[in-house]
């Protein structure tokens, strides 16, 4: 075939474009080929394929959504670790003439791929996951507001995962750090695949998730169950409606950011470059005018998860609900007044970053008053400590110290000193570990039971819980010491060797949340073996407050048999307490939405545009771009998009969980 | 929605609805989509602000001045402010449940927009040709990518328009394509608004500057 033809077909796809120069790569291919394989090879032997397709691709219920976000999260989090530990690894190792065992080229792409992952597909995944699950229980509701659209929005997440997965076999990832600022993500400095990767990763992610904020948020609004006002609703409920206000607000001006840096790479005009006209500082403050509120879409659930934790565990109301509530949504409004406190050296002025620098104090209000207030719902509580509170507290623990490193970091003379320094990567572990990946751990050991109607092993919940929490500060504390001592983020080789215990340490560190990983993919093989003794039959295995508790575990397709009624802000508890007796009898048809397919669908062909548009492979970026609009206008041209589901089998599942519950008894 | 969630009769509290009616279809379509347009909307924000920034920056390129035909603009204008009226004719045809004279109308609003779009690709044509593509300077690069945007945004209004005549030809005035409408309706209203600020910040402005 001549050049020009393969050119038309495969862009600047390759066979050079493959990394079989790089063993690492090319081992974990394989180990990753074999793995694929066998699970594929497993899905087909024991024909599962079409149960997945029909029961959980092209699901609309919220519940089985939430799971699958969880699942991608989960997954992704093992990829994101993988390359914590190498970046460990290569740090501990580069001193003393050493080049360690990455070379410049993989190192760069490896520290883009680990905050990329860890923010955009294991942060927001286990964050979303929660919310698609639990919210719809927590105020009484049978589903989002646009079922469908749920559907789509996990699809784009994972079309987004899928490339950055693909660049790690298919040319390249980018080697800019996580925010790609130009003008090193420009054409000139970023030939290659890798900013392009980046760019249509987060595109296609960000559809989804804008989409799904907007879902979420109308749910939150129009769904509730007669009697929940605004401030009758679950914390975790109200926290993550400032989370979805935030993500709708901050997430199109990523997508505008993100289009302008790809107009530049591939029209030349010139936004972000250093000549005729363009601005690379304008992409800075843009791209952290969405970074700062992401910070606080990610953290704000997880202090929703603490709050229900908190308060379930220690067999009290909420402390402060109302305090609790108007700090969330300070913290909401705040978070787009700080974003310069990540460029202080930029050079603003005194009083641009006297500004800011304040504003990023004053957060540290609400947050504070929240702290107060779960230590005094603990106060005279009869606190259980099992695995859900045990995060807590670690995480009270923790947090606190990331708060104050955060508040000394705000100041804009020390950030000077400590700008792009070690202590700012410890700092942001510190809160993102503590805050958020704590909670979404909290979170999932608490609402496990409620999702599959076993609990989950303690025992191995516990050393995991000891793993990572041990792991985590001999991991980061190290870093304080070595950005106090001046050493910057991102370098690959030392050249003072005193500087190596810390590392050794921190990699020490690293270790033992590897530990903590594998004890938790232990703890769940363990809890599925184990599931007949660790049976939830109640429904309601914690004595717990909020209304998703009220259902069984598993709760049916369509959550509640009769809509419920709310008195109280614990709900649940407000109903045992006044002797609230389950319905038995006068079960009707429950009007659900249907299955389809078109979501995943149309995310395939938004993946598949984007990878035509990385390797430069026009006709099938324009071919998927049309298959998307035939699709999407298809699709509006079904107007059934639900159907009953029969009053008799209402009455099957209600007399099943009739049965169960008599014999817990 | 109103439901007594007092103690009922015999004063026990109600605990669940015994007989509910379940959300009619389309309960949160206007709250969703409203929320969608600001979200758009934000996306038109931060391209006035790079505008801003950036509408300064000739880069000894072309300015406004030499660029902008306001007599061009104010019919290019006048296009897109006439769609809207006859779309709010649309609007009105359709509660009296007209449906040829709905169609009637949101087949004008369609000729209009169609005329704007194609007005716009003669300004932007004529630009290019004259050099200033969106390469030569950043005040350029920011210029087209606005207005562009705007533009794509009124061509995709347009292919919705053509689908919702397809389907209320198909299936009538029914209440899902009512509520269809209705989001059209806002959707090409709110191109409206935008392109207000366009004209001013954009053109008027920048013919001043």
């Amino acid at each position: 075939m001549s050049p020009d033809l393969l050119k038309l077909i495969f862009g600047r796809l390759g066979f050079e474009s493959l990394p079989l120069h790089e063993p690492i790569v090319v081992g974990t291919f394989v180990v990753v080929a074999l793995g694929g394989a066998a699970l594929l090879g497993g899905l087909t032997y024991f024909r599962l394929w079409g149960y997945l397709w029909r029961e959980w691709f092209t699901t609309v219920d919220h519940k089985r959504i939430g799971i699958m976000y969880m699942i991608l999260g989960i997954v992704m989090l093992l990829r994101g670790f993988a390359d914590a530990l190498m970046m460990r690894g290569q740090q501990m190792l580069a001193f003393g003439g050493s080049e360690g065992y990455l070379n410049a080229h993989h190192y760069d792409q490896v520290f883009t791929a680990h905050g990329v992952i860890m923010i955009f597909f294991v942060a927001m995944p286990l964050v979303t996951g929660l919310m698609n699950y639990v919210v719809p229980l927590q105020i009484g509701a049978r589903d989002v507001s646009f079922p469908f659209l749920n559907n789509f929005s996990f699809w784009m997440t994972v079309g987004g995962a899928v490339l950055v997965m693909a660049s790690l076999f298919i040319g390249e990832f980018a080697r800019t750090g996580w925010l790609a600022y130009p003008p090193l993500s420009n054409i000139g400095y970023s030939p290659d695949v890798g900013v392009d990767y980046y760019i249509w990763a987060l595109q296609v992610a960000g559809v989804g998730t804008t989409l799904s904020g907007i879902n979420l948020i109308c749910t939150i609004v129009k769904l509730r169950c007669p009697g929940m006002t605004m401030m009758k609703m679950p914390v975790f409920t109200w926290t993550s409606l400032c989370t979805n206000v935030l993500i709708v607000a901050s997430f199109p001006v990523l997508t505008v950011v993100l289009a302008l840096l790809s107009l530049d790479r591939y029209v030349g005009t010139n936004f972000f470059t250093n000549d005729f006209g363009g601005s690379p500082m304008m992409y800075v403050n843009l791209i952290w005018i969405w970074g700062h509120p992401e910070v606080y879409i990610l953290v704000l659930p997880a202090f929703g998860i603490f709050s229900e934790v908190t308060s379930t565990f220690s067999g009290k109301r909420l402390f402060g609900y109302t305090s609790m509530v108007y700090a969330t949504v300070v913290i909401t409004i705040l978070s787009y007044l700080v974003w310069l406190h990540h460029f202080f050296t930029m050079g603003s002025g005194a009083s641009v970053n006297s500004f800011f620098g304040i504003t990023t104090m004053i957060i540290s209000i609400p947050t504070g008053a929240k702290m107060f207030n779960w230590l005094f719902t603990m106060y005279r509580g009869r606190i259980r400590y099992e695995l859900p509170m045990m995060w807590t507290i670690a995480f009270m623990l923790t947090f606190v110290i990331g708060g104050m490193t955060g508040v000394l970091l705000a100041v804009p003379p020390a950030d000077f000193v400590l700008h792009n320094s070690l202590f700012l990567i410890a700092h942001f572990h510190n809160v993102i570990i503590g805050g958020v990946v704590f909670g979404a751990f909290a979170g999932i050991s608490y609402w496990f039971p409620k999702a599959f109607g076993f609990r989950l092993d303690p025992f191995w919940g516990k050393l995991s819980f000891w793993f990572w929490v041990t792991g985590f500060y001999l991991a980061f504390m190290p870093l304080y010491v070595l950005g106090l001592m001046g050493v910057t983020r991102r370098l690959r080789v030392f050249d003072d060797p005193s500087l190596q215990i810390w590392f050794i340490i921190a990699a020490i560190g690293a270790g033992l949340v590897l530990l903590g990983i594998m004890c938790m993919l232990m703890q769940f093989a363990v809890s599925f073996l184990r599931r007949e003794q660790l049976k939830d039959v109640t429904g309601d295995p914690w004595d717990a407050r909020t209304l998703e508790w009220a259902t069984s575990s598993p709760p049916p397709d369509y959550n509640f048999a009769f809509t419920p009624v709310v008195h109280d802000n614990d709900a649940w508890w407000d109903m045992k307490r006044r002797g609230y007796q389950r319905p038995l009898t006068g079960f009707k048809p429950i009007h659900m939405p249907s299955s389809t397919g078109t979501g995943i669908i149309l995310a395939g062909l938004a993946t598949a545009m984007g990878f035509g548009l990385i390797w430069y492979m026009w006709w099938l970026a324009a071919l998927s771009f049309i298959a998307m609009l035939a699709v999407g206008i298809g699709h509006t041209f079904n107007y059934h998009r639900d159907f009953d589901i029969p009053a008799e089998d209402v009455i099957r599942t209600e007399d099943a969980r009739t049965k169960l519950l008599a014999g817990a008894k | 929605m109103t439901v007594a969630v007092n103690p009922s009769q015999t004063g026990e509290p109600v605990f669940y609805l015994a007989d509910e009616h379940p959300h009619p279809e389309g309960w949160s379509t206007s709250l969703g989509f409203w929320i969608y347009l600001m979200s758009d909307c934000l996306i038109f924000a931060i391209l006035f602000a790079t505008f801003g920034v950036l509408g300064g920056n000739y880069a000894a390129g072309p300015a406004p001045k030499d660029l902008f035909d306001l007599d061009l603009v104010a019919v290019n204008t006048s296009m897109l402010l006439l769609s809207s009226i006859t779309y709010g004719f649309a609007m009105l045809t359709m509660q009296q449940n007209k449906v040829a004279q709905t169609q009637v109308w949101l087949a004008i609003t369609g000729l209009f927009g169609l005329a704007f779009i194609g007005i716009e690709l003669t300004e932007f044509a004529h630009m290019i040709h004259e050099g200033a593509t969106p390469q030569r300077s950043a005040f350029l690069s920011a210029f087209f990518t606005l207005v562009g945007t705007h533009g794509l945004h009124v061509s995709c209004g347009l292919i919705w328009l053509v689908t919702l005549m397809v389907q209320v030809g198909k299936f009538g005035l029914i209440e899902a394509n009512r509520r269809r409408l209705m989001c059209l309706s806002m959707f090409w209203h709110f191109l409206d608004v935008v392109w207000i600020g366009v004209f001013t910040f954009v053109y008027l402005l920048g013919v001043l500057r």
